[in-house]
């Protein structure tokens, strides 16, 4: 995979983005994990997070502007999150359970701040919890003076203050009041300079000629401050951002903000770090997608006694008036990133550190090749991001190097070489005619499917159709292409072109929109259309018969049809022209797969099944697909499903409970289809087989399916053992159990000869060979 | 190999061919061009190795998977 893509795909996944209210605050506050602790009632976990970036908790939980709430999404349902009231609450009950402890620094250093004021203070905190010494020099009698004269103690407790100072204290800083500095006052900035090893100036704006001396002054007489990093003209000399009188309104967080960005340079400085390598700005948005009209509305909670602020069950009660803000529009979507508990930038990286591991295990392997690659999260992605693309990558270049385990993919890989074969595959003009204006190719699902209906299709076709119509039972080559191997993709795709010139380059219909788009995609100078628009170009047969619809249906689109609007449009007024109520799901342009695509119920069986069962679950009426693999899907796993086929070409009394063929039964229709039209079509002699009579339980032979063995493997087994006697014999119930190695898979049987049969009581496989040691 | 071993071999089943109880002897196991010794029950006298439905489905497979992720 190419490093490159890989982060430009990172990038698009807006998941990691911070919330709104995070990205708003000075000190990057994580409102959305504190207000998810809370509305769980961890109180205690809850302040751990707002302790860890708020120096003061118990001040600025009381006189914090909180800007935050005046970004909150919940503000456009029902009101924003009152989080500046969930923080006090949080401090009246779970202020006691702070604990801090600051850093031991190898080479601890002198720093000097002057100014108690919240920004002097809060610089004095994060430098001793980095492990330097810090003296606070403070001219008036009490450090936050400020705090005290502005705030009526209703507001802000003179409690709260002594509290989070008391706090600093005991964390080591030492605070000296009644000291001021420069001018004809007894210490000297330049005193300070000499027994520091930095000096922060925190005091407030103000004239500063006292220090004219010492650091250069701007054109007010103000202390001239670097914007970004606080510096000063003096290398060992900061000074918070309200020095140089350009700071637009003192606000308590913003001083709080301003004093950690002149610690945080100071820090630097003293490690002899750079100021400026790799530092965020002071002002961040956010990006994050989040979907708010999916929240139902809702106030917030008022609290009983407004002077007292929320109790316990209020501030829970509010807090999970939190969504939380996220994107995850696809997750939320997909039953494969769900499944793994992810969203696509994390999982982007891991397939990338899957793909490029050298030694170790691939622990991704599988969730490489689970992906359905339907397209949906793309769909509804902000930014477009594919996930399916980046499976598809993955799977490719792990291919390639042969590190993706062949298991995940042989047996569909085996179904289309089976239907590629001679056993399936023929390409003929239509009886009487020597050239093909058009070529009939039902693609190899619906064959497997409805193979009488298929012939139906192609007597239509050709009645209406002038120019001779073709008819081609073969495979598009989807699986080889969603199992990322390029060679064998090339290979078929080679072998259609080929076909399709020596039949004279024929138009191209197909009953399939996988193949319809894989032609479309790869072989874009074939001619190709779908069989939908293609009947209601030419019309619909005349059927004196009723069609099988009762009650509405709900219409499913297959995810590779998600963008063939043309096809959509004209398999619903093909539907409504045959009387049929047609409900919408999703929608086509949302529409979900059923887990064939990507091969991923191959891979990963469990994550198939998600795919399908959550479709099923959104309608209680039968369910219209027009794909095979969908209808027999929904079939399958127990759900009322009809093709659009069984509408057109009616072979049954009630066709949506017509059951799952499986995957023998499909391929042994695709054989019986083409020794019949063989036979009848083209008047070719064709002997049937003479099958070995199986006798199985609906029980046995679904736990076959679920497996992945084949009929015809379990038939050849119990032939070869016939034939040679080698099998085991169990004295108890006269079951006989043989093996033969077929492909990659050793294939069990255990059965019993009847005179009905071979009784088949169960079958499994492995792909470890076992022999003994010669 | 540790991971796949037969388990109490089936004391009912023998050998059609040769009518003989399995015995539990040293086999081969090998996939993806590794191998390693394992005891399975097998015919004593034609060498048919016996593998149980739970041994495929169990150790074997998680074997088999783990040699795949490599």
């Amino acid at each position: 995979m190419d490093g490159d893509q890989v982060k430009a795909w990172e990038a698009l996944c807006i998941e990691e983005q911070p919330p709104a209210c995070s990205a708003a605050c000075p000190l990057h506050v994580d409102a959305r994990a504190m207000a998810e602790k809370m509305a769980a009632g961890d109180f205690t976990g809850a302040i751990a997070l707002y302790a860890r970036v708020v120096p003061f908790p118990a001040i600025v939980a009381h006189i914090c502007e909180h800007p935050c709430e005046t970004v909150c999404r919940r503000a456009e349902a029902g009101g924003a999150v009152r989080i500046g009231a969930l923080e006090r609450a949080l401090v009246e009950e779970a202020y006691p359970t702070v604990r801090r402890s600051a850093q031991r620094a190898r080479k601890p250093k002198a720093v000097a701040v002057v100014g108690a004021g919240l920004a002097g203070l809060t610089a004095a905190f994060d430098l001793v919890m980095k492990g330097h010494a810090v003296t606070v020099f403070e001219a008036d009698a009490q450090p936050l003076d400020r705090l005290h004269r502005d705030y009526r103690p209703a507001v802000l407790p003179p409690s709260a203050i002594e509290a989070d100072v008391g706090a600093l204290i005991k964390l080591g800083v030492d605070i000296r009041c009644r000291q001021r500095i420069g001018g004809d006052a007894s210490l000297s900035l330049d005193a300070l300079i000499a027994d520091h090893d930095a000096v922060l100036m925190a005091s407030g704006p103000g004239p500063a000629s006292a220090f004219a001396a010492t650091l250069r002054l701007n054109a007010s007489g103000r202390i001239e401050v670097d914007r970004e990093t606080r510096a000063t003209s003096h290398p060992k000399v900061f000074a918070s951002g309200l020095h140089d009188g350009s700071e637009e309104g003192w606000s308590a967080i913003g001083s709080a903000a301003d004093g950690r960005r002149a610690a945080g340079s100071i820090d630097r400085f003293l490690q002899g770090a750079s100021l400026t390598a790799s530092r965020g700005g002071e002002a961040a948005g956010s990006c994050l997608y989040v979907e708010v009209g999916s929240h139902a509305a809702m106030p917030p909670v008022e609290a009983a006694d407004p002077a007292a602020g929320y109790g316990h069950a209020e501030a829970i009660a509010e807090a999970a008036r939190c969504f939380p803000c996220h994107c995850l529009e696809c997750v939320k979507a997909c039953p494969y990133l769900a499944h793994y508990k992810t969203y696509p930038k994390r999982a982007v990286r891991e397939i990338y550190n899957n793909d490029s591991i050298i030694m170790g295990n691939r622990k991704s392997n599988r969730m490489i090749d689970s992906c359905a690659l339907c397209g949906l999260c793309e769909t509804l992605c902000p930014n477009d991001l594919a996930m399916g693309e980046v499976c598809l990558d993955a799977r490719r270049s792990m291919v390639e190097r042969g590190h993706m385990p062949a298991s995940h993919h042989d047996f569909a890989l085996r179904d289309m070489a089976f239907s590629r074969s001679d056993e399936v595959a023929f390409i003929r003009h239509q009886p009487g005619h020597d050239r093909s204006a058009v070529l009939f190719f039902p693609g190899c699902q619906l064959p497997a499917s409805a193979p009488r209906q298929v012939e139906a299709v192609y007597r239509h076709l050709s009645e209406r159709l002038p120019g001779g119509v073709g008819f081609m039972l073969d495979c598009c080559g989807a699986p080889a292409h969603w199992s990322g191997r390029l060679a064998l993709h090339r290979e078929v795709l080679d072998h259609l072109r080929t076909v399709w010139e020596e039949q004279g380059r024929p138009r191209v219909v197909t009953a399939c929109s996988t193949c319809l788009k894989q032609i479309g995609e790869f072989l874009p100078d074939i001619p190709v259309a779908s069989l939908w628009t293609e009947l209601v170009a030419v019309g619909l047969p005349d059927v004196v018969a009723p069609r099988p619809v009762a009650g509405p249906l709900a219409i499913h689109d297959p995810c590779t049809g998600r963008h063939a609007h043309a096809v959509q449009a004209a398999v619903r007024s093909i539907a409504a022209s045959l009387g049929a109520e047609v409900r919408e799901l999703t929608g086509a342009e949302k529409t979900t797969c059923c887990g064939y695509g990507g091969l991923a119920s191959f891979a990963n069986p469990e994550v198939g099944n998600a795919f399908v069962d959550r479709r099923i679950e959104e309608s209680d009426d039968d369910y219209l697909a027009y794909c095979a693999m969908c209808r027999d899907n929904f079939a399958r796993r127990g759900k009322r499903a009809l093709h659009l086929i069984d509408l057109v070409f009616p072979d049954a009394d009630d066709p949506a409970a017509r059951p799952d063929p499986g995957f023998s039964g499909r391929r042994d229709n695709r054989q019986r289809l083409r020794r019949r039209l063989l036979r009848d079509l083209w008047g070719e002699s064709m002997s049937d087989p003479v099958p070995i009579p199986l006798v199985m339980t609906d029980a046995v032979r679904a736990d076959i399916e679920r497996k992945l063995l084949l009929i015809d493997d379990i038939a050849e087994v119990i032939a070869e053992a016939e034939r040679t006697g080698r099998a085991l014999k169990d004295r108890a119930s006269g079951h006989l159990t043989a093996s033969g190695r077929i492909g990659t898979v050793t294939t069990w049987v255990e059965y019993q000869p009847t005179d009905a049969g071979f009784v088949v009581h169960r079958a499994y496989g492995h792909r470890m060979q076992v022999e003994v040691k010669p | 190999m540790t991971g796949v071993s037969g388990g109490i071999p089936v004391p009912d089943l023998i050998c059609a061919r040769c009518d003989k109880p399995l015995e539990m002897r040293k086999v081969e196991a090998s996939y993806l061009g590794q191998t390693f010794p394992v005891e399975l029950p097998c015919c004593p006298s034609c060498g048919f190795v016996y593998v149980s439905e739970d041994l495929a489905y169990g150790r074997m497979l998680k074997v088999e998977q783990a040699l795949e992720d490599k």
